[in-house]
């Protein structure tokens, strides 16, 4: 039976999470200290060695993105946490920070180290009001006990953080949406260069990092990057927190190794709920793909996805059953990025409603074949001239069912041809 | 430099140059929409895609850096059928009733569509953006949503550049919308009618508020039509026609006016004169008797709403004098009648702006005489443009008319009314001569000449220091206007224009840019420097009104039909 590895759980549900007494007696807040010990070259390489991906949903190696800030002259920098985890039916970054918020902290401050920066953001899904008190309660245990604020540990190192709360849209989790609206802007996505990591908040080089990959920074800094590079798979190195959902037997957040297989979650979860017939699965969210049943033999790391024509996304696994209409939740899907387009650019703002417009007439007998080729016309133009990832991802569920589920579209059809 | 290859022709680009830019160096065209050479990059409207070899997703031109080794394809089959199906999408959202839309000819969508051979309906259905289509409550800009493409240009201008803050974006995704707040009508807003959004907007979404058909239907009455002309209509009117920027054409617009029916053609560079003789005198006043100082004209109707509204404590120091469109209104209703021995409501008064902020102005009870308005209705440099079209002249090979008389002359000084910083010019050139009774060795003042967004300069007037401020566009009004609020600035004089660039860059001229901003900038001051008089109190006819008619400069009669009044308008933003 499948084991869980966990590095970045390992304190969830073993701590009181805003006791810093708990968390230090697990050998917290070591980490920074012995960062602090190190040049800021010295604890980059170590990252740098870990290869460690963001998990976010993009996979952008986290060293990179600290070097780039770090290597920007300016008079302030920051570090963001992005815990806007906007994604249904993902609920690893809320575990995490609410089971282990300084897990969190203390990989900011080894960021904010490396970096330069002396100031970091939690920016807080507006759906998680209860987390903001579990936060600020640690951030002010953290503070007492000397972990952050100025001086940290008499090394001259000073950071603090802050909790903002988020806009309460799905696309203020992009970065530079997410910047905007720290900034009281409209939260949306602005065409990168400038990057961040060069020109983020108030216009000064930012770092925004998921939940999940800062959580890994003190155990890459405390055990070696070394070690970390040898969990998971060689070009995906570590552990990714998955969060299974939908008519799983076993549903809730597990932490595996990169590369492991789809097959062996599912059935280490339970299989298929209420012993029904597996229908497929939906992998990485909203914006990620349908496969069938046929595609389970998939091992779970970004590059075998993408290469496969899936995604590994946040790591959500919808686990689907055989009374499950693939049409209903595709459109359904649609609408809710009908909804979450921040609704800037052409392609997302007009085509998601086209994209959904077109599968509601298939699904209510109205469509023709010809559709099916202006489905995919659409999906590829909205992937390659979208702004943001949103407009980029969110045809994905449409296309992949379109290939994967090919005949639940012509029976549709074809209903409503004989009709 | 940076080298890059675009369709396999390699290019060299300035460090900073955009891919857009390196392919316009090729004369490769690349479409656009939402991208405006005046304004920062959105990339939002995407026409612009082109694929860089080995890149999945493809770039926008505007926004993307040319980079070093760049392999750049403008023409794939990836970037057509992009284009082309972003096209598609938005005119499923577009009215397209190009037949009769006030932009077809100009409208850069149509362009667009034409560029791209885009010859087949949409495949999705006709979805409009908004339920409300037609906004036709201002008296200056009409609002048809169901024409705007969302690329934010019109936004842009109304808060980044004028800080008006009248349209702003609403909703979001599918529902996204430019509009005034609060759902208000345009004409209801904080909207100051300075037209700049027209200026910018690509398509048919914001146009002028038309009036040509008050003017043919004038012709089926009796009345003795008489209009006034600005000065930076001779300057625009002919590139407004397809001639080159900044070719003059007084003599030919008369004719051509003349040839449409209209009975007088007048000058308003006389009523600018004008202006500097009351507005001179007024600021002097204010100088020797302690007045509320700096002083700050009253010549620009956006501007003055703009006041009204955000700066009503400095009312006070706006000046009292009309605008002279609003001087010379009040002189053909209250004045001429008498002298050609008719009644006023037997006189069509009608005025020729580059301005669509002036229809609101024409519209103020201040500016009225018993009731009936002083200017019947305002034709923009645009509107002129196509009523002379649809009256089949071919403005081209026209012969010159002079103005008529009384009003037909006017001096260099108000000739540069049209320029940002003209007005103070011309008061300098006057107050200065005026005061110390010398003649200016040069009257060209050429620190409040050019596009810096705020001019000032120090001049000796006598014993008196006089410092003076310019300001053009309403943000940069703001910087000075904060200023002075704030007891900053100790000016005794200030030029504000609300349009940037002053009249020659008003919202009823033709789209504009910067850069034929230049051309017409030049041929203003190559009209100053033809005409023979170039200072106000040395034209005679203004002269002559006087001593006939209005006896001093701030006298009685002129502060009975040349001066006016504000109005509070604050409550514009609650
Ligand atoms: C529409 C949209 C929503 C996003 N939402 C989140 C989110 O909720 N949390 C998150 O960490 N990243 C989100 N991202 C990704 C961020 O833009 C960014 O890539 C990420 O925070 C970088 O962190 P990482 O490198 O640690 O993954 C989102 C991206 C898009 C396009
Ligand atoms: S892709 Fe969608 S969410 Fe992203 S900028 Fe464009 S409209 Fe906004
Ligand atoms: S805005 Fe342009 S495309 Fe639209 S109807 Fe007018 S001319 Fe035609
Ligand atoms: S006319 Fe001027 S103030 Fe009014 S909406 Fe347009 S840009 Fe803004
Ligand atoms: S009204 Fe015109 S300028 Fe404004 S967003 Fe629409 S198309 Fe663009």
């Amino acid at each position: 039976m499948l084991e869980e590895t966990r590095i970045v759980l390992r304190n969830v549900d073993e701590i009181d999470p805003v006791s810093i007494e708990d968390y230090r007696a697990r050998g917290g807040y070591e980490a920074l200290k012995k960062a602090l010990s190190m040049t800021r070259d010295e604890a980059l390489s170590e990252i740098d060695k870990s290869a460690l991906r963001g998990r976010g949903g993009a996979g952008f190696p986290i060293g990179k993105k600290l070097s780039v800030t770090k290597a920007v002259d300016a008079d302030q920098k920051y570090i963001i946490c992005n815990a806007d985890e906007g994604e249904p039916g993902t609920n690893k970054d809320r575990v995490v920070l609410s089971g282990d918020p300084n897990s969190v902290f203390e990989g900011m401050a080894i960021a904010a180290y490396i970096a330069g920066a002396a100031k970091g953001f939690v920016y807080l899904r507006f759906e998680y009001p209860y987390i903001f008190p579990i936060l600020e309660q640690a951030l002010e245990n953290a503070r007492k006990a000397g972990c952050l604020g100025g001086n940290i540990f008499g090394s001259g190192f000073d950071f603090d953080i802050s909790v903002v709360s988020g806009g309460g849209a799905y696309v203020c989790g992009e970065e530079t949406a997410l910047i905007a609206s720290i900034e009281g802007k409209r939260g949306e996505p602005q065409f990168k260069p400038p990057y961040p990591g060069v020109k983020g908040l108030f216009g000064k080089p930012t770092v925004v990092n998921n939940v999940e990959t800062l959580a890994n920074l003190p155990q890459i800094i405390q055990n070696g990057g070394e070690w970390f590079a040898n969990i998971g798979v060689p070009n995906c190195t570590g552990t990714k927190v998955f969060t299974l959902c939908g008519n799983v037997a076993r549903p809730g957040v597990a932490e595996y190794p990169m590369g492991t297989n789809l097959k062996d979650i599912f059935e280490a979860h339970g299989g298929v709920k209420d012993g029904k017939d597996l229908q497929g699965f939906m992998l990485g969210g909203q914006s990620g793909n349908l496969i069938n049943p046929d595609q389970m033999d998939l091992p779970m790391d970004i590059d075998t996805c993408r290469a496969r024509d899936a995604i590994l996304g946040t790591g959500t696994i919808m686990v689907m059953d055989d009374y499950c209409e693939i049409l209903d939740i595709v459109e359904n899907i649609m609408s809710f990025f009908i909804h979450e387009s921040c609704g800037k650019c052409t392609p997302c703002r007009e085509g998601n409603i086209r994209m959904h417009e077109i599968i509601h007439n298939i699904n209510a007998g109205d469509g023709k074949l010809e559709d099916l080729d202006t489905l995919e016309e659409l999906a590829e133009v909205m992937q390659i001239t979208s702004l943001c990832a949103l407009g980029q991802n969110s045809s994905y569920p449409v296309i992949t069912s379109l290939h994967n589920f090919r005949d639940d579209y012509l029976k549709a059809i074809e209903r409503g041809q004989r009709a | 430099m940076i080298s890059l290859t675009i369709d396999g022709l390699p290019v060299q680009v300035e460090e900073g140059a955009s891919v857009l830019d390196a392919a316009r160096k090729l004369n490769i065209n690349i479409p656009t929409l939402c991208y405006h050479p005046d304004q920062d990059v959105k990339a939002n409207c995407r026409i612009c895609v082109v694929e860089n070899e080995g890149q999945r997703t493809l770039l926008p031109a505007c926004a993307s850096p040319a980079a070093e080794g760049m392999a750049i394809h403008t023409n794939s089959p990836r970037v057509r059928k992009s284009r082309r199906h972003i096209l598609e999408l938005l005119l499923a959202r577009h009215a397209q009733d190009c037949l009769h839309c006030k932009r077809s000819g100009t409208c850069e969508l149509q362009q667009v569509s034409e560029d791209l051979h885009f010859v087949k309906t949409p495949r999705y259905p006709y979805r409009p953006r908004s339920a409300e289509m037609n906004d036709e409550s201002s008296m200056s800009i009409v609002r048809n949503a169901s024409k705007c493409i969302a690329c934010g240009r019109c936004e842009y201008v109304c808060n980044e550049i004028q800080t008006v803050h009248a349209i702003s974006k609403v909703n979001r995704g599918f529902d996204v919308n430019f509009v005034p707040a609060y759902d208000r009508p345009l004409g209801e807003s904080v909207c100051i009618n300075c037209g700049q959004c027209v200026q910018v907007c690509p398509t048919g979404a914001l146009t002028i508020q038309d009036s040509c058909d008050q003017f043919w239907d004038a012709l089926e009455t009796d009345k003795l039509i008489v209009a006034q002309v600005a000065p930076s209509v001779r300057i625009n009117l002919a590139e407004a026609l397809g001639e080159e920027p900044g070719t003059v054409s007084t003599g030919r617009l008369v004719t051509a006016m003349k040839r449409m029916g209209f009975h007088l053609v007048f000058d308003t560079d006389f009523t600018a004169d004008l202006t500097i003789m009351e507005e001179g005198t007024e600021l002097l006043g204010r100088v020797k008797n302690g007045g509320v100082l700096p002083m700050v004209t009253s010549c620009s109707p956006g501007w003055i709403k703009f006041c009204e509204t955000y700066y009503p404590d400095l009312l006070p120091n706006l000046s009292s004098c009309k605008s002279p469109q609003g001087m010379f209104g009040a002189l053909i209703k209250n004045y001429y009648p008498a002298k050609i021995g008719k009644r006023p409501e037997d006189i069509c008064s009608v005025s020729i702006m580059p301005c669509t902020a002036k229809k609101f102005e024409a519209r103020r009870p201040e500016l009225s005489t018993d009731e009936a308005p002083d200017v019947d209705f305002v034709i923009t440099v645009q509107e002129l443009a196509r009523m002379i079209r649809s009256a089949g002249i071919d403005f081209k090979s026209l012969a010159e008319t002079p103005f008529d008389n009384p009003f037909g002359l006017g001096s260099g000084a108000g000739e540069i009314f049209g320029a940002t910083g003209g007005v103070m010019e011309a008061a300098l050139r006057t107050v200065y001569e005026l005061v110390t009774g010398e003649t200016l060795k040069d009257i060209n003042f050429e620190a409040v000449r050019g596009f810096e967004g705020i001019k000032e300069a120090a001049i000796q007037v006598g014993d008196l220091p006089v410092r003076v401020a310019v300001a053009h566009g309403l943000g940069n009004a703001r910087k000075l206007m904060d200023a002075v609020r704030s007891g900053k600035a100790d000016y005794h004089f200030i030029e504000v224009m609300a349009c940037p660039g002053g009249c020659i860059g008003g919202g009823g001229n033709s789209i504009k840019n910067w850069k034929l901003m230049e051309s017409r900038l030049e041929a203003v001051y190559g009209e100053d420097e033809r005409l023979p008089i170039r200072k106000s109190h040395e034209n005679p006819a203004v002269n002559s009104l006087y001593e006939e008619f209005l006896g001093e400069p701030g006298g009685h009669k002129s502060h009975e039909l040349l001066h006016t009044v504000y109005t509070d308008r604050s409550y514009l933003l609650r």
